[in-house]
């Protein structure tokens, strides 16, 4: 088990070398630099600048520098924010795009799960029908649409919530952000659990069950254990995206989180900052990849010796 | 006897019966012919500016109305130099008396016509020694159904055009990620063993890259183009397709036919063209029908934030955002694009769930 874990891990490094590696080239590939203003420094200025950051070295000893800089838990100066460094600004916006993504996940994990099961027990039915309907609609309104939508009805008709901003994070503020960015997960989850529930109440062991008299409760209970196998799956990679922030709905409510950071960054050309999101990212999307793996062996019993 | 219907028949017709997608189809048909063929049949150009008619809420009466037609020829008097003295309409014509403290330069009677909403002035008289100038103006009646933007441009000929865009990275950019996920998934699950092992240790590799801030780099460094965004998102996208073709070539693979045609001696490439793809083509056409809104999603979600499909060309998601930013003034700019993204969005994800239950002869609905 231990084991397991540990050699997924190791397996993830390659991984996230390829992504250093890719955005760090693919950035100084690209025209225009960090220092680039709409009134030109000077060249003695500029140079200086260079050289305090260290881009007059040639471009590989750069990289060389910067994954040694990391190999010590070091993501360097920020370029754009003066001093400040990318672990810093990090831990100031993760803690914002992580309570978003958290209770986002939540919402949208039990709605989401709720509503596909339900379906999947009155398949053919009206409410499977409605279920499906809105579970495809919710899927096919982007954010962008929704949030100044909810902006309007709550914040602007209603007066309900404030229309935008942080204010650390009081729960007055976090109820739009969180509603939109869990909307279209709530039809993703329904979907994928009433396919998943669906197929596995027409298997032999279900049939068995049902004959031998479970009351249906049971019945269900036992077989979602099951089926809910693809939904985890499915969990992983949505609560690294989740967590990660959302770049429209923070763009949007003006929230200080990760997904800003990396706009502000990209446009800025804060290279440090930019690999420093791209590189937080990645490693949660295989770490929470395997969470969601061992929660599968835990459902799953087959695919614990499979492994 | 009658001879038994073909598989291919036998889904059609369970898809035929069902209504939900049916009607799904219809309203993905109607986009469709409206965006190729309606921007020509709206009587407006989707580029063309009315500077006297910005912000017109959706309505289905004609334009310019009085109030409208009072503010134009009081900014048009305004260039000839002159006053609007009087102003009566008669139907399509209007009786427009001009005024001036100097005579009046019949050369600025070209403002009207520029305008596009009057037709060229007829001089019926002149007073006071042309101070006073007496016209027959034809009015035009122009139609707004779904209101104008802050330029003036008329919403329902620019959703078609935007329309057509977005209909066509959609197609374009899923074909592409469905070639690269066929010819990926089926060699990988085709000649499996080591192959196989690591062609999918790449894909679980490229899963956990998070791609959609890749997409944004890209788009951000290299100037935002369509071609671009087209590659961006293919690259996205294929992933998926090639663990779905790759699955169901696996279950095809020890099938009696293929080992058949095997033993004869069939090369790879003549299995996956001849027994493989077309064999698993009902998964791969379902999934292509839910890829294409993801696409199109994607499209509008880069264009929202400036990265897409860039002026004078525009999608829905262009229009989206536009709409987004002015939403406290005129929230039909918003509901125009909107409401058409979304309708293709739903048809075509209920279209894709419609044929899948078609193609599952386990469905309930056999």
């Amino acid at each position: 088990m231990i084991g397991l874990v540990l050699r997924r891990l190791a397996q993830g490094v390659p991984t996230l070398f390829a992504v250093v590696a890719v955005s760090f080239f693919l950035m100084r590939l690209a025209p225009g630099g960090p220092f680039d203003l709409e009134r030109p420094l000077s060249p003695a200025a500029m140079e200086n600048l260079r050289k305090v950051f260290g881009l007059d070295r040639p471009l590989i000893a750069q990289f060389g520098g910067y994954l040694a800089a990391l190999a010590q838990g070091d993501l360097g100066p920020s370029f754009s924010f003066r001093d400040r460094s990318v672990a810093g600004l990090i831990a100031q916006g993760l803690p914002v795009s992580a309570t978003l993504g958290a209770l986002a996940l939540a919402l949208s994990a039990v709605l989401g799960i709720g509503l596909g099961t339900l379906a999947a027990l009155r398949q053919g039915g009206a409410v499977d029908r409605v279920i499906g309907l809105t579970a495809a609609l919710s899927l096919s309104l982007p954010s962008f649409v929704v949030a100044p939508l909810l902006q309007i009805a709550f914040g602007l008709t209603l007066r309900w919530l404030p229309l935008s901003g942080w204010e650390a994070g009081s729960p007055s503020h976090l109820v739009l952000p969180v509603l939109t960015l869990a909307l279209p997960q709530v039809g993703a989850l329904a979907r994928l659990t009433r396919t998943s529930l669906a197929e596995a109440l027409r298997m032999q062991p279900v049939r068995t069950m049902r004959s031998l008299g479970l009351p249906p409760g049971r019945v269900t209970r036992h077989t979602l254990r099951g089926a809910l196998l693809p939904v985890v799956a499915y969990l992983g990679p949505l609560a690294a995206a989740l967590l990660t922030g959302s770049v429209v709905v923070e763009t949007i409510f003006g929230l200080p989180g990760i997904g800003r950071y990396f706009v502000e960054g990209a446009l800025n050309r804060d290279y440090t900052l930019v690999m420093g999101v791209v590189l937080l990212v990645a490693a949660l999307v295989i770490v929470l990849n395997l969470a969601a793996d061992l929660a599968c062996a835990w459902l799953d019993p087959r695919l614990r010796v499979a492994r | 006897m009658k001879a038994a219907p073909t598989p291919g028949r036998r889904v059609l017709s369970r898809l035929v019966r069902q209504r939900g997608a049916m009607t799904a189809l219809a309203v993905l048909v109607l986009v469709a012919l409206a965006c190729l063929a309606g921007p020509g049949l709206t009587g407006t150009e989707p580029d063309r500016f009315y500077p006297d008619l910005r912000l017109l809420p959706a309505g289905l009466g004609a334009q310019p109305d009085e109030a409208h037609l009072g503010l134009a020829l009081e900014r048009i008097a305004f260039r000839i130099r002159a006053r609007v003295a009087e102003a009566t309409r008669d139907g399509e014509t209007l009786r427009l008396v001009l005024a001036a403290d100097a005579p009046i330069d019949r050369r600025g009677l070209v403002y009207l016509p520029r305008s596009d909403l009057f037709g060229p002035a007829r001089v019926v008289g002149e007073e006071e020694g042309g101070r006073r100038l007496i016209l027959a103006v034809p009015v035009r009646a122009l139609h707004f159904p779904l209101g104008t933007d802050i330029h003036g441009r008329d919403l329902l000929a620019r959703s078609l055009v935007a329309g057509r865009v977005s209909l066509a990275v959609g197609l374009t950019a899923t074909l592409v990620a469905l070639l690269i996920g066929i010819a990926y998934g089926a060699t990988a699950g085709l000649v499996g063993g080591a192959v196989d092992a690591v062609m999918m240790r790449i894909v679980d590799a490229l899963y956990a890259l998070p791609f959609i801030f890749f997409v944004i780099l890209l788009l951000v460094f290299f100037r935002a183009s369509l071609g671009l965004m087209l590659v961006a998102i293919a690259a996205v996208e294929w992933l998926d397709m090639a663990r779905i073709v790759r699955a169901q070539t696996l279950s095809l693979r020890e099938r009696d036919f293929v080992r058949a045609a095997r033993a004869l001696g069939s090369s790879t490439p003549r299995l996956l063209a001849r027994h493989i793809v077309p064999n698993a083509l009902g998964p791969i056409a379902v999934a292509a029908t839910l890829l294409v809104p993801q696409v199109i999603l994607l499209e509008s979600f880069l264009s929202f934030l400036g990265l897409g499909v860039q002026e004078p060309q525009t999608s829905w998601g262009v229009l989206i955002a536009e709409g987004a930013r002015s939403i406290e003034t005129a929230p039909h700019m918003l509901a125009a694009p909107a409401a058409f993204l979304i309708a293709t969005l739903v048809s075509l994800t209920v279209f894709g769930d419609g044929l899948a239950d078609a193609l599952d002869p386990r469905g309930r609905e056999t």
